[in-house]
């Protein structure tokens, strides 16, 4: 029983970051139309911000998240500047091109900045552990998820709240009648990249928590960001939640029982789960768990 | 005054749609731009709202000038700014959004304080939304939606109030209270240019009108005298003097608009 509640929370917290991601491609995407695939690569510079501001300049912890934060989404709406606003009007395949294009610039930049080393964060919970509900549990996976869930709680409400939030709303529905109201489409478009950004920030600071570090590889765990958006529909932010949690709980459920049970799929096969979800999903729920209805008057 | 002079209009640099358009909208007044399908009265709305980038079109001769100020440079959220407002063809309503989210997008670009100011005037003049304000709109009836488009294009208490067809696809009951509003709305000092194919209600409410065919003004006079015009009648009122026509002679005799000849 301990350890599944164990594994429970352990999954809970690697899946809240995913969640964190998911959010950051579901902005993108509702405002643009246009799936971000240099997410990964903002992460990973999320990241290293972090341990940048906190383990060599020094700041406070949470300082130098707030700073990493603002750095990366000052660099992802640069990007959307540079080479995603000439793409404006152009098909949507075309411009996620652009952003593959966006991922192989940032990641490269990331290698030179990050090298061969493993860089920790400086985060202030470390391998300790607390109780809860009897059962041991590290502090960071706690610390995961209400972090997670919190800034994706200020996003939501920003959104549904907020005059912005409400032009972003408004571009994603029908950019022209948005433009028609005075809506500045261009900057809403940056604004989605910066919020996106900071997500993708925090989610690589959390990812680099503990035990796990950065490294340059580490984008690629990014990549479980999409099962998250797919099992929870593109244009859901509530779908993204559930999905990262969804999927991270299998995951690590799959870690802790599959060597056990099912010797036969052999080592890692943890790794593999989120994308046999995600065929699952495309096979049976081709929009995923939390697409938007369409509403219609009949 | 918004003023339009020389106006030309080219699509995809190649597609001429408007030639040299004329038209000038006083200050307190409602001017009715009439057309047939075709005609460029849409883009010519396009072209005052700087909605043409959207649609690949631009300006290649003449002026909109703004109580006298150039505005044809100007960006759709500057236009906006500048205190012209649309309701756009089709009501282009946020089908997702509730009645009051879809007030609040058209207060973009006004203050804080404007928005509750905004929302009372809108509540007012349209009480049937308010009962609704927490509904989705894509709900609301076709009229209610169109009444909808129109508070949310007075939310920033434009000088100039530019409507697209406000009596498509309703009924002749709806369509008269649109009109009436539409009196209302430039009584509370609106000027307003009601782009329309039922000639008959813009006729009724306008006091200026404009013809608009392929792309040029064919006819400017004043809505009284349009309203008694042999032509106007018969080809955009549907009215002809003789009465009843039999189909025959439909079929051997078609007149000749005589502006054309």
């Amino acid at each position: 029983m301990d350890e599944l509640i164990a594994s429970v929370v352990r999954g809970l917290g690697i899946g809240s970051t995913y969640a964190l991601l998911g959010v950051g491609f579901v902005i993108i995407y509702r405002a643009t139309k246009v799936i971000n695939f240099a997410q990964p690569a903002l992460m990973i510079l999320g990241g290293y911000f972090t341990s940048l501001f906190a383990t060599r300049a020094g700041l406070p912890f949470p300082v130098a998240v707030v700073a990493a934060m603002v750095a990366v989404a000052a660099i992802g709406a640069l990007c959307e500047r540079v080479a995603l606003r000439p793409m404006v009007g152009e098909p949507p395949f075309a411009a996620a091109m652009v952003t593959v294009g966006v991922f192989i610039v940032l990641l490269i930049v990331a290698f030179r900045l990050i090298g061969t080393q493993v860089l920790t964060v400086g985060d202030p919970w470390g391998l300790s552990r607390t109780s809860v509900l009897g059962v041991s549990v590290a502090q960071v996976d706690i610390a995961k998820i209400v972090i997670s869930l919190v800034a994706i709680g200020v996003i939501g409400v920003f959104l549904a709240r907020s005059r912005l939030g409400l032009a972003m709303r408004a571009t994603a529905l029908d950019q022209e009648v948005a433009l028609a109201q005075g809506v500045d489409v261009g900057r809403i478009f940056g604004l989605s990249w910066a919020i996106a950004g900071a997500l993708a920030a925090l989610a690589g600071m959390l990812i680099g928590t503990a035990s796990g570090g950065i490294e340059a590889t580490t984008a690629l765990v990014a990549l479980k960001a999409l099962p998250v958006i797919i099992l929870g529909g593109l244009d859901s932010i509530k779908g993204s939640v559930y999905a990262g949690l969804l999927i991270g709980v299998a995951e690590s459920l799959t870690r802790t029982y599959q060597p056990e049970h099912a010797p036969f799929l052999g080592a890692n096969f943890d790794v593999v789960v989120p994308y046999v979800i995600m065929m699952a999903v495309l096979m049976v729920r081709p929009y995923g768990l939390f697409g938007t209805p369409e509403v219609q008057r009949v | 005054m918004l003023a339009v002079e020389n106006l030309e209009v080219v699509y995809e640099d190649v597609v001429l749609v408007l030639k040299g358009v004329t038209l000038e909208v006083p200050r307190g007044e409602v001017v009715a731009l009439l057309g047939a399908n075709g005609a460029g009265k849409t883009t010519l709305l396009r072209a005052l709202t700087g909605l043409l980038g959207v649609h690949r079109g631009s300006i290649t001769k003449g002026s909109v000038t703004l109580d006298g100020a150039a505005i044809d440079h100007l960006d759709a959220p500057h236009i906006v700014a500048a205190g012209i407002g649309q309701v756009m063809e089709g009501r282009r309503i946020f089908a997702e959004f509730t009645v009051e989210e879809n007030l609040r997008i058209g207060a973009h670009t006004a203050g804080r304080a404007a928005v509750q100011s905004g929302l009372d005037r809108a509540y007012m003049l349209f009480p049937a939304l308010a009962n609704r304000r927490t509904q989705l709109a894509g709900y609301l009836s076709g009229g209610e939606q169109q009444m909808l488009a129109i508070g949310r294009a007075l939310m920033t208490e434009p000088a100039y109030l530019l409507l697209d067809e406000p009596s498509l696809g309703l009924a002749p009951l709806m369509v008269r209270r649109i009109r009436d509003l539409i009196g209302e709305i430039n009584l509370q000092g609106t000027s307003i240019l009601l782009v329309e194919q039922n000639a008959a209600m813009a006729l009724s409410v306008a006091s200026h009108g404009y013809v608009l065919e392929t792309g040029k003004i064919v006819m400017d006079k004043p809505a009284a005298v349009l309203r008694e015009d042999e032509d106007i009648r018969e080809f955009y009122l549907g009215l002809r003097d003789e009465g009843a026509a039999s189909f025959r002679a439909v079929k051997h005799y078609k007149r000749r608009k005589r502006w054309l000849s």
